[in-house]
């Protein structure tokens, strides 16, 4: 019988954590997919943050380390500069990355950092319960937004794709969604394009990804992914926002 | 023999992480530290492979020093105690994941941001306070520049030994003033890292570096193989330097530049004919418990002195276990004791006249 | 022997530098010593001041309370540092910027108006050297050769063409 379909090698045989209808599941397989078809497993190190994807540890079969909360670009900048032939990236989510990892974020773009980020943005805090996330959407109810988040009270979501953009250290930021076939193949297509400039040594790649977290937003898978396109999309459009990959090569 | 060279502290423990070995260092200014970046940034560009960063926090470069040691490789970091405050939450990560480093803190005053002038105020932070959970480094007391150089070596070695952070407890003394120093013709041990993420290159399976054990057991057992790691540490490698001790009844325990200051006061007490002697620690962590409990059998009194309100004399105390007398002088705010004011203390104690 | 000195003045005129000369003097004389400089905020554009310690034997604080010879090389370190000089020290004092007086007769003063006479004798710069100069005729450890070879270890390959002129003027200092 003919195989057609099968689990990357770049993950393991350990079952995932992650809740019924999360979208985790689908952004770990792209990423190990991609890791698979560049043929860098052997020489990869992937960072796992602080939050719902910090077993991914245990889910890629690549090199891995767990890094303090927010503190992923940092480490992954250390793994990098201390062997530079290795592929090394980073699997965030909004907290990690937009909320305490703020800085070590923007900082890592503006050395443009020859990493590559994968930002996984649900605009929710999954792992300790469904609080608010600083991309968490005006009028959304989180745990700590009981009556919406107010901006008067809670500030504005941060546009991290948006942000990084301005950053001349930046190569490439860009958003996709995971909600649908189409957005799937997009995702796949970006996070290939993100290893790829690491491998040919262009600098700092990011690639956002809206996904569904059905258990803290209240809803159902199905309503979940619907959610990300009617409530999510105006606030944080889908597109590329940086991509100097044509330029001349980063060193 | 070497060439005797005249270096700042600052410096002498850059050039002395070169040799060791370290060529990755992660920086980020702070007065009165500054010179250890400003060396590396001089020198590691020049060298094959060499990485010298400066981040944007002292979050940051512990991160990246966690970074490029789990990679395997020898790296660095320093930084004075407001900085060293930022760096414990990524201490804590390192001791928990099992990765070594080297960590130099080049102490000034405080608490908050405190003065830049020379403290010993960090000894609590050091010994006891990397960060929460109860983990330890290795902290080197040096009390010259000399001895700093030395420690490098022995820091680096014992941390990659034991898997296990280490600390070169420095101060704004030491680490701005010259004095002449001979580096050593000593070529660095490196021993297999069978953990370190290099990439498995389908050789092995996959390495993970990590600190999480959400599974209680799991947890305890993690940390009591720590612990004896640990144990062993405190069996083997807790030091004491002793000056003038063979017939001493009264002894000054004090490191680092507070030794400095007490051992030539105790030189001009001996001339008075004060049978004075000094015990250093040149080990914060392990502290040479051991050393000091003997000590106590000879001597009739132990006068503790620091820079800081007395944060060492906690561990001679609970040495000592009420044989003898434990007192305590200290300066602080930036201020080193003078050999006056220890000679005056010291007469004080023995009944002496002045 | 223990020699405690102090080296004050505005940062720029050389204050470090002419305690770095000393220092490697002794270095090279296989003397114990010590250099420690003030650091912070006041080594920008303020006073800065350095202390070395000689000594055949260990040094335990490389900080100098009471030196046994105070270089002066502007109005506020002479008043900053007179009154400490220990009993029986000496005091070397840039007389072109110093114009005071104290009530230590307790200690030897030399006044020398090293500024004006740099300027004078196409030395520009170089007062820290001319009393660095007297300073070396007065504690008498050291010749002419091991000044010569702390004066190149104290200067960096760069700015090798200065050496001369520094010794050109210690030995007008010493002249003195």
């Amino acid at each position: 019988m003919e195989v057609v379909y099968k689990k990357p090698h770049a993950l393991t045989d350990v079952q995932m954590h992650y809740c019924p209808g999360c979208t985790h599941g689908i952004i770990h397989r792209l990423v190990a997919e991609t890791i698979d078809e560049l043929d860098i497993e052997g020489r990869t190190v992937g960072v796992a943050p602080v939050g719902c994807a910090v077993f991914a540890y245990n889910y890629f079969n690549c090199d891995m380390i767990q890094a303090p909360h927010g503190r992923a670009p940092a480490v992954a900048t250390g793994l990098k500069r201390a062997r530079p032939d290795n592929i090394v990236f980073t699997y965030q989510g909004d907290g990690d990355l937009a909320a305490i990892g703020t800085a070590e974020t923007i900082h890592a773009a503006t050395r443009s950092e020859n990493i590559t980020v994968i930002f996984v943005n649900n605009a929710i805090y999954g792992m300790t319960g469904g609080q608010m996330a600083p991309t968490t959407i005006v009028d959304q109810v989180t745990q700590t937004t009981p009556y919406g988040r107010n901006p008067k009270l809670a500030g504005y979501p941060v546009a991290v794709s948006e942000m990084l953009s301005t950053l001349e250290g930046t190569t490439y930021a860009v958003r996709v969604a995971v909600n649908n076939p189409a957005g799937i193949i997009a995702t796949k297509r970006a996070i290939k394009k993100a290893f790829t400039n690491q491998l040919e040594g262009k600098g700092f790649s990011i690639v956002e990804i809206l996904f569904s977290c059905p258990t803290h937003w209240g809803m159902s898978p199905k309503e979940a992914l619907d959610w990300i396109e009617q409530d999510i999309y105006p606030t944080f459009p889908l597109g590329v926002y940086k991509d100097r990959t044509e330029g001349p090569s980063h060193d | 023999m070497a060439e005797r060279l005249l270096m700042k502290g600052n410096e002498a423990v850059a050039e002395a992480a070169i040799l060791a070995g370290c060529i990755h260092f992660f920086g980020y200014p702070i007065t009165p530290q500054t010179e250890v970046a400003a060396y590396m940034s001089k020198r590691l560009p020049k060298i094959e492979g060499g990485v010298y960063l400066q981040a944007e926090s002292e979050i940051a470069a512990a991160n990246m020093v966690l970074g490029a040691s789990a990679a395997g490789v020898r790296a660095m970091t320093s930084s004075s105690s407001p900085g060293i405050s930022l760096k414990t939450e990524c201490i804590s990560y390192m001791a928990g994941s099992d990765i070594p480093c080297l960590i130099v803190n080049v102490q000034r005053a405080g608490p908050g941001l405190g003065g830049i002038q020379p403290s010993q105020a960090d000894y609590w932070q050091a010994t006891r306070g990397l960060g929460h959970g109860g983990a330890h480094a290795l902290v080197f007391a040096p009390s010259s520049i000399q001895e700093m150089v030395d420690m490098v070596f022995d820091g680096f070695e014992l941390a990659e030994q034991y898997r296990i952070p280490a600390i070169i407890l420095s101060d704004g003394l030491l680490g701005q003033m010259m004095e002449p120093v001979i580096f050593p013709e000593r070529k660095p041990k490196y021993i297999d890292k069978p953990w370190a993420l290099t990439g498995h290159g389908f050789k092995r399976e996959h390495n993970i570096v990590n600190s999480l054990y959400l599974e209680a057991s799991e947890l305890e057992e993690k940390n009591n193989e720590r612990e004896q790691r640990y144990n062993e540490i405190r069996r083997l490698h807790a030091v004491a330097d002793s000056y003038l001790m063979e017939d001493a009844s009264v002894a000054v325990v004090a490191y680092g530049a507070a030794a400095r200051v007490s051992g030539a006061a105790i030189d001009v007490l001996r001339e008075q004919g004060v049978k004075a002697g000094l015990i250093r620690p040149v080990t914060l962590w392990p502290f040479p418990t051991a050393a000091i409990e003997s000590a106590a059998e000879q001597l009739e009194q132990i006068l503790v002195v620091e820079m800081s309100h007395g944060q060492m004399v906690e561990d001679v105390r609970l040495a000592v276990n009420g044989k003898i007398p434990v007192h305590f002088y200290g300066r602080n705010g930036g201020i080193l004791p003078t050999q006056q004011e220890i000679i005056n203390q010291l007469l004080e104690l023995t009944g002496g006249v002045k | 022997m223990i020699k405690q000195v102090l080296f004050a003045g505005f940062g720029g005129q050389g204050v470090l530098f002419a305690g770095r000369v000393l220092a490697n003097t002794a270095l090279g004389k296989g003397y114990e010593l010590s250099w420690l400089p003030s650091y912070g905020p006041e080594t920008r554009g303020g006073t800065s001041n350095c202390a070395v310690v000689i000594s055949d034997r260990k040094i335990g604080s490389p900080i100098v309370t009471n030196p046994d010879i105070l270089v002066a090389m502007n109005a506020p370190s002479f008043d900053r540092f007179i009154d400490s000089v220990s009993e029986n020290g000496l005091a070397i004092i840039d007389s072109s910027l110093i114009i005071r007086e104290s009530n230590r007769d307790d200690i030897t003063r030399i006044d020398i108006a090293a500024t004006t006479l740099a300027q004078q004798k196409q030395l520009t710069g170089l007062a820290n050297m001319i009393l660095l100069g007297k300073l070396f005729s007065e504690i008498a450890l050291f010749d002419e050769a091991d000044i010569s070879s702390g004066m190149k270890l104290s200067v960096s390959s760069s700015r090798e063409s200065l050496i001369n002129l520094n010794l050109t003027a210690i030995a007008l200092g010493s002249s003195i």
